[in-house]
């Protein structure tokens, strides 16, 4: 049985993004329900299954059924999911099998934190370096930035890749918020910019990491069959695949090729699609060189060439693979392991024909990928409006 | 949560001797008995062929960097006093991987497949914690 088509989103909502004083994660992760709710205009009774992710600020042994518990509402198919940044999608692949196996009908998933304004940057990043294994390498003092920079120093010895490619990143991604109105970072900066920005861990600058945002995000999940019935063209589920390798980067098999080749392979498998009919991607881009990274993994562009092929100007938008769209987690916005979801409600709009100024021409194949821990865990989502495609 | 102190490894009932190598002076590693894979970090099993009965044996405590980064910005408070430093991968000659301080060696001629050295620094009665020198 393949779950090619037999779901779709139905409903998105995104919550405002950046600093937001007085509310709680639990607060966003309602206030994103209730905005996908709204446009799908379906009411909250219809939802019989939901997926959660737990808040790193406001942690809750049974998050799903707290958020249940809150909304009132009375899932018969319900999960906390943890995979970091691959949750999201993760979540979007297992409602998928649940509606296609008659669990459940209709499935929200949410997810939101409060990263920005409930931690101090200090705490988020000690918070955010638990990641790290407590007895062989949190003693040694490597942030996340750090981890990341050796991803990036491996790909830049194995391939020649270089500060000015990754910056690349950066600047792409910035120019693409620039057309976002709900993006948090939307002056455009240059490669220059990025270079000169504060040396975090080498070779990773200030504007090579992501953003620490408060935020939420949630979509709504139903069969294929019965998504006409809703405000917006339906956006099918066309592939998904997932892949982990190691928790710890100490322990990664490599640090210059991931998971996301799995992850890839699985979800154009079910698609019956390749990397060539995509017709844009959102990228996990928690750091510049990760992008590169899934770039090649995911078969857009052949191992080590992920610098020249940013540089050259494929990721951006008029360019043959427009990338992060809304701004990615560099520029929109990244409140922790819900930052991913923006990236799949800006593929859904975008191929709703709905992102304004930042749509992409012909737009009818999209690509969005996950990655949790560094390089751990992927979870790849193929999306169309249509099944067949000519 | 405190962020003054910085975190130390506790020992458990499967790391215990690995960390009385460390205060010793002595990189020890996993060895299967029955499959003779090596492994690090000490577990209770064996992954390659889950069998449990490992034994320790001594690293050559040589390897090369896999991939470094020199951190600017701090983690914590607790690290703030260390900066700039120097973290890597190390790829034993045995095949584990390990993270670890690389210290004594001029930070601009750290390279990705930089032949290193192990030492250890005390850091409390039981704990010492393995680092990386330039190979002499």
């Amino acid at each position: 049985m393949s779950l090619r088509g037999a779901a779709a989103i139905v409903g998105i909502g995104d919550t405002a993004v950046g600093k937001l004083p007085g509310w709680t994660a639990t607060g966003l992760t309602v206030e994103a329900a209730r905005l996908a709710l709204a446009d799908a205009a379906l009411d909250k009774s219809a939802i019989d299954g939901l997926v959660t992710c737990d808040s790193m600020v406001e942690p809750h042994m049974y998050h799903a059924e707290l958020i249940a518990q809150t909304m009132r509402i009375r899932p018969r198919w319900c999960m906390t999911l943890s995979a970091g940044g691959a949750t999201n999608f993760a979540a979007v692949h297992h409602a998928a099998a649940a509606i296609a196996t008659g669990q459940c009908t209709t499935v929200l998933i949410v997810s939101a934190d409060v990263l920005r304004t409930g931690l101090t940057p200090e705490r988020a990043q000690a918070q955010m370096s638990s990641t790290g294994d407590p007895d062989f390498e949190a003693p040694y003092g490597l942030p996340v930035p750090g981890s990341y920079a050796l991803v990036a120093r491996a790909h830049m010895h194995a391939y020649g890749t270089t500060a000015e490619q990754l910056a690349r990143v950066a600047v792409t991604t910035r120019a693409h918020a620039a057309l976002n109105p709900a993006a948090e970072k939307r002056t455009p900066i240059t490669v220059d910019d990025v270079l000169a920005s504060r040396m975090i861990a080498d070779p990773l600058h200030l504007l090579d990491c992501s953003l620490v945002s408060d935020g939420g995000s949630a979509v709504i999940v139903t069969a294929a069959e019965r998504a006409r019935d809703f405000p917006h063209p339906p956006v099918l589920l066309l592939g998904a695949g997932e892949g982990r390798s190691h928790e710890h980067v100490s322990q990664a098999p490599s640090l210059v090729t991931s998971a996301a080749r799995e992850s890839g392979r699985r979800a154009y498998d079910m698609a019956r699609l390749g990397p060539a009919d995509v017709d844009f991607a959102e990228l996990y881009d928690c750091f510049t060189p990760v992008v590169l990274v899934e770039l090649e993994d995911l078969g857009f562009c052949p191992k080590g060439e992920g610098g020249p092929f940013v540089a050259d100007g494929h990721t951006a938008l008029g360019g043959s693979l427009p990338t992060n769209t809304h701004g990615g987690l560099l520029s929109h916005a990244h409140p922790g392991n819900p930052g991913s979801m923006f990236a799949l409600t800006e593929a859904v709009r975008q191929l709703r024909g709905d992102a304004g100024e930042r749509q992409v021409r012909r737009a009818e194949i999209g690509l969005v990928h996950g990655q949790g821990g560094i390089l751990s865990s992927h979870c790849t989502l193929v999306l169309g409006r249509e099944v067949a495609r000519s | 949560m405190t962020t003054t102190a910085k975190p130390l490894p506790v020992p458990t009932a499967v790391t215990a001797p690995y960390w009385e190598g460390c205060r010793r002076g002595v990189l020890l590693l996993q060895r299967c008995t029955a499959c003779h894979a090596v492994q690090l970090p000490p577990q209770r099993h064996c992954g390659s062929c889950l069998g449990d009965a490992l034994e320790w044996q001594p690293a050559a405590g040589t390897g090369r960097i896999t991939s470094w980064t020199v951190v600017r910005h701090p983690m914590s408070a607790a690290f703030a006093a260390d900066v700039p430093y120097a973290v890597a991968i190390v790829a034993l000659d045995e095949g584990p991987t390990m993270m670890a301080r690389i210290r004594d060696c001029d930070l601009d001629a750290l390279h990705v497949g930089m032949r290193v050295g192990v030492g250890f620094e005390p850091r409390s009665e039981t704990i010492a914690l393995p680092y990386f020198r330039p190979a002499r």
